[in-house]
């Protein structure tokens, strides 16, 4: 799957909380998403991730 | 002949005189500015001269206010920017930057959200006031704006913004401004936007701690209706603080992409 604009090699059925994890984000501080559609947070432990997928995450830190 | 006075197109006989005119059309005026310089003596116009006349601490109208906005912006933006109605999700660093830059600009509404109080600690980087300290950073700010520019009309909401009420805060806004400091704020916010106010865009930021180079922060378009302002990698923490430079950077790119979405301008 494509990962922020790189190739990334996960097995097929990873969840987006598993990618998050294997990325070292939190799944407070992000926006998901996947195909173009945004994931609602809810989702992340259900939706699962095809080697197909273009998934693009934001991650957002403190300051303001 | 034609010159401009106050801002606004203006008929005057040929030989007519600075003073003359002050005499006539504002008797009470204090200086006098001609083409950007304060006169003390009287001279003589010239076409298309530039001529201000002020009393000094009044208030000016609605219409001169107005007439110093358009002659400033080119009438076509400044109509467009008249009508928009700005919603800002928190008064720190950010928020107040952008209320600030966005009344100057003379922009027609802003709804302003913050729960929070103005601490000594805010100083360093937010626009309130030694006077302000204690005061809910959303009337504090009502009263920045209004000395800054009368005509704006200004919506004030003391709420804590999560997913229950950001659709309904935001729902008659033309475009949303993240300006919170807590990155689950500013996620939730995001993400709630993105979700159920798919049409409104929103212009959110994440980096812009230190004193690193000004040249990181950067504005991006990450999807259609969806702008992050900032260096992505700089995080308020202890031994990296906010300073007032860097934020209000940032701040400003967040208010330029708002300017420019008004005008039309969809890409950064």
């Amino acid at each position: 799957m494509i990962v922020n604009g790189k190739e990334k090699n996960l097995p097929q059925g990873t969840t987006v909380l598993a990618l998050l994890k294997e990325l070292g984000l939190n799944q407070d501080t992000v926006v998901v998403e996947v195909n173009l559609e945004i994931i609602d947070k809810s989702k992340y432990q259900e939706v699962q991730l095809d080697q197909r997928d273009n998934i693009e995450i934001v991650g957002f830190i403190g300051g303001g | 002949m034609q010159i401009f006075l106050n801002e606004k197109a203006f008929s005057v006989e040929e030989g007519e005189t600075t003073f003359a005119i002050r005499d006539n059309v504002k008797p009470d005026a204090d200086i006098v500015v001609l083409n950007g310089f304060i006169i003390k003596e009287d001279t003589s116009l010239k076409e298309g001269d530039k001529m201000t006349l002020i009393k000094r601490g009044e208030t000016p109208t609605n219409d001169e206010l107005e007439g110093l906005l358009v002659a400033r912006h080119t009438p076509g933006v400044h109509e467009k920017v008249k009508k928009a109605t700005v919603g800002i999700a928190g008064l720190g660093g950010l928020g107040s930057n952008i209320a600030i830059s966005l009344a100057r600009i003379g922009i027609g509404k802003l709804i302003l959200i913050d729960f929070d109080v103005v601490e000594p600690s805010n100083l360093n980087r937010q626009q309130y006031f030694v006077k302000h300290i204690g005061m809910l950073k959303t009337e504090a700010l009502r009263e920045i704006l209004r000395d800054i520019n009368p005509f704006v009309k200004v919506e004030t909401r003391n709420v804590y913004l999560d997913g229950s009420n950001i659709e309904e805060s935001f729902k008659e806004v033309d475009i949303i401004v993240e300006a919170f400091d807590n990155p689950k704020c500013k996620a939730e916010l995001v993400n709630t936007v993105l979700h159920k106010l798919p049409e409104k865009p929103i212009v959110a930021a994440s980096g812009m701690a230190g004193y690193f180079s000004n040249n990181m922060i950067a504005t991006k378009k990450i999807k259609d209706k969806f702008y992050l302002v900032g260096d992505g990698i700089s995080e308020a923490k202890p031994g990296c603080g906010l300073m007032a430079p860097r934020v209000a950077i940032a701040a400003n790119h967040q208010a330029n992409t708002v300017l420019r979405l008004i005008v039309g301008e969809e890409e950064v």
